[in-house]
């Protein structure tokens, strides 16, 4: 039993290190049909090899240190988010019975490595001793405290109408309808909140490439920012499935018909994907927010929704059950 | 020694290093660090004695706000200079001397202490069987609502003062 | 099984060097990370009697003195800050405005 444990968390690992190469090619495949251009079509049919290309290319190229930086801390701060990233993938259930860790706590559990995660790119920012890096860093540190509490109050409503915070429990909670149904406030506060949590388009102030040239990454080349690059992609792996887990209902689909054959991991995965697409489209159409702005948004905005969401959640719960 | 008990003195050594850590280093961010892995093995200790949600806490709160702000704070005053100057105030031997006599003294009482108390309800699997966010939510609603409530309070005060100090100027 | 006593004296010896981290740094900010110190290690061994009285009390504790702890972080930087605008530096042995 442990034996194959220990096998499928190593093939989950691995086929989720294949992904985050893989999503890659898809955004720029999207973003390029999107500006009704091609996107990578050189390395191999349709550019399918790109990733492969683009990883070697990164292995192989030269590690650059600054000068003054601070040795130990610039080497941990990509391990660190990489981490943490993967390590969130422990908790999510991927098919019926399965996840490799099934804990009472596995909201929080998420929401406490994303919450090291953070780490990574502050101390990245820190100790590249750069003005750039630094302001990347500075950005990021608040800009994640601010939307950590926001996201994390929008799952409460989650958590309040499954009775647990289990994520296999919440799924099984929506055999019969998805939360997005009785959660939209709460499920727009999370989508948005995660964006800013994972540093995207709309909210990717901390690596604006037009102002910060590349925030936190500035002073990074070769393998320890393709450490980053995963990090950054397997942060919004993790997220799209928390997303599909706690409102589009995980690994549930429709029970009728030829779907009733369908593997149950399909649904999960295409909810999933759905999501990514969802961050890709938002980076081909909306432009940046200005710093003050998004302060603003998360704290005088989403903080107090998510409150009132929590209060009339719990209202409706205790009216209607009687 | 069984292996519970390697368990722990892995985690108390670790936590005992790495505290000596925190209060020694120069640099206020290596600190930051230190404190940060120290949070992940209390964390340990905590999920070792059966309390799920507290590690949880410990790590979302005080190393994912906490330490965050106190990282926050030391890189927006930008003390770089911080590594030339001396770390330790004059009277450091003193502090060394107060420090070795309390451990000395706390150690040699509390380690010989035996608890005689009644025991409570929540046995290991009263608390596994109902799950320990759960229990946790029932004790606090019920027997701790007061306390919690004022705790409520307590933060919407450090809210309104932590805005009020760091404004430059009132209006 | 652990013995109880262990928990306690490693409480007790964190908490010790804490205390020595408080009465020796000159930096303001890691004295409060001390005092951080001293918190938790005042948790361990309240978790610890929670565990084995089999009583939720001491688990209670500590979610009221994490609490108490992020309020006296965030006033106590943003103190921190408010001075540093007066007088720009975190030593303790600096800050002597209002001596005689």
């Amino acid at each position: 039993m442990d034996l194959i444990q220990f096998i499928m968390t190593l093939i989950v690992i691995g086929v989720f290190l294949l992904h985050v190469a893989f999503v890659q090619y898809f955004e720029r495949k999207a973003l390029g049909h999107m500006q009704s251009r091609l996107g990578p079509m050189r390395v191999g049919w349709h550019g399918l090899l790109q990733p492969i290309a683009d990883s070697v290319k990164l292995l192989f190229k030269e590690d650059i240190m600054p000068a003054n930086a601070d040795k130990p801390i610039f080497y941990l701060a990509p391990i660190i988010g990489v981490v943490a990233a993967i390590t969130s993938l422990a908790v999510i259930p991927i098919w019926p019975g399965f996840s490799i860790a099934n804990l009472n706590i596995g909201i929080l559990f998420i929401l406490a490595l994303s919450s090291v995660g953070a780490y990574s790119i502050v101390l990245a920012g820190w100790a590249s001793n750069s003005k750039y890096s630094f302001l990347g860093g500075l950005r990021s540190s608040a800009q994640v405290i601010s939307y950590e509490i926001a996201m994390g109050l929008s799952l409460v409503g989650v958590m309040m109408l499954a009775g647990s915070a289990n994520l296999t429990d919440i799924v099984n909670a929506q055999s019969k309808s998805w939360f997005i149904l009785y959660q939209p406030v709460a499920c727009l506060i999370f989508v948005l909140s995660a964006l800013a949590e994972t540093n995207r388009v709309p909210f990717d102030l901390t690596e604006a490439e037009s102002e910060l040239v590349a925030g936190y990454a500035t002073e990074y080349s070769g393998f320890r920012w393709a450490l980053f690059f995963m990090a950054e992609y397997a942060g919004m792996f993790v997220m799209s499935a928390l997303g599909a887990v706690c409102f589009l209902g995980g690994w549930n689909g429709p029970d009728f018909g030829i779907f009733a054959n369908v593997p149950k991991i399909i649904w999960f995965l295409l909810k999933v994907y759905g999501c990514i697409f969802t961050y890709f489209w938002l980076r081909a159409t909306l432009p940046r927010y200005r710093y003050d702005q998004l302060m603003n948004l998360g704290w005088k905005i989403f903080i107090p929704l998510s409150l009132a969401n929590i209060v009339v959640t719990g209202l409706v719960r205790v009216l209607w059950k009687g | 020694m069984s292996m519970p008990q390697v368990f722990f003195a892995y985690l108390a050594g670790m936590i005992t290093v790495l505290s000596l850590l925190v209060v020694t280093r120069k640099n206020p961010v290596h600190s930051v660090l230190w404190m940060l892995v120290m949070f992940l093995h209390i964390a340990a200790l905590y999920l070792s004695l059966n309390a799920e949600f507290l590690a949880a806490i410990q790590i979302i709160v005080y190393a994912g706000a906490i330490l965050v702000l106190f990282l926050f704070v030391i890189m927006l005053l930008n003390l770089r200079k911080e590594e030339t100057e001396k770390r330790f105030q004059n009277q450091w031997p003193f502090s060394v001397g107060v420090g070795v006599v309390l451990a000395i003294f706390s150690v040699s009482i509390v380690g010989k202490i035996t608890v005689i108390a009644p025991l409570g309800q929540y046995t290991v699997e009263a608390v596994r069987s109902e799950g320990s966010v759960m229990t946790i939510g029932k004790v606090l609603y019920t027997d701790f609502l007061l306390p919690f409530e004022i705790a409520s309070l307590l933060l919407l005060v450090a809210i309104v003062g932590a805005v009020v100090l760091a404004k430059r100027r009132l209006e | 099984m652990v013995p109880l006593n262990w928990y306690i004296v490693l409480s007790a010896i964190v908490f010790s060097i804490g205390v020595f981290g408080f009465l020796s740094r000159r930096n303001l900010i890691i004295i409060f990370m001390s005092i951080e110190l001293m918190l938790n290690s005042v948790n361990i061994s309240l978790v610890a009697f929670s565990h084995y009285l089999q009583s939720m009390r001491g688990q209670m504790l500590v979610f009221f003195v994490i609490t108490v702890a992020a309020a006296e972080a965030a006033i106590g930087l943003a103190i921190l800050i408010a001075f540093y605008r007066n007088k720009p530096t975190v030593k303790v042995d600096e800050i002597n405005l209002l001596k005689g």
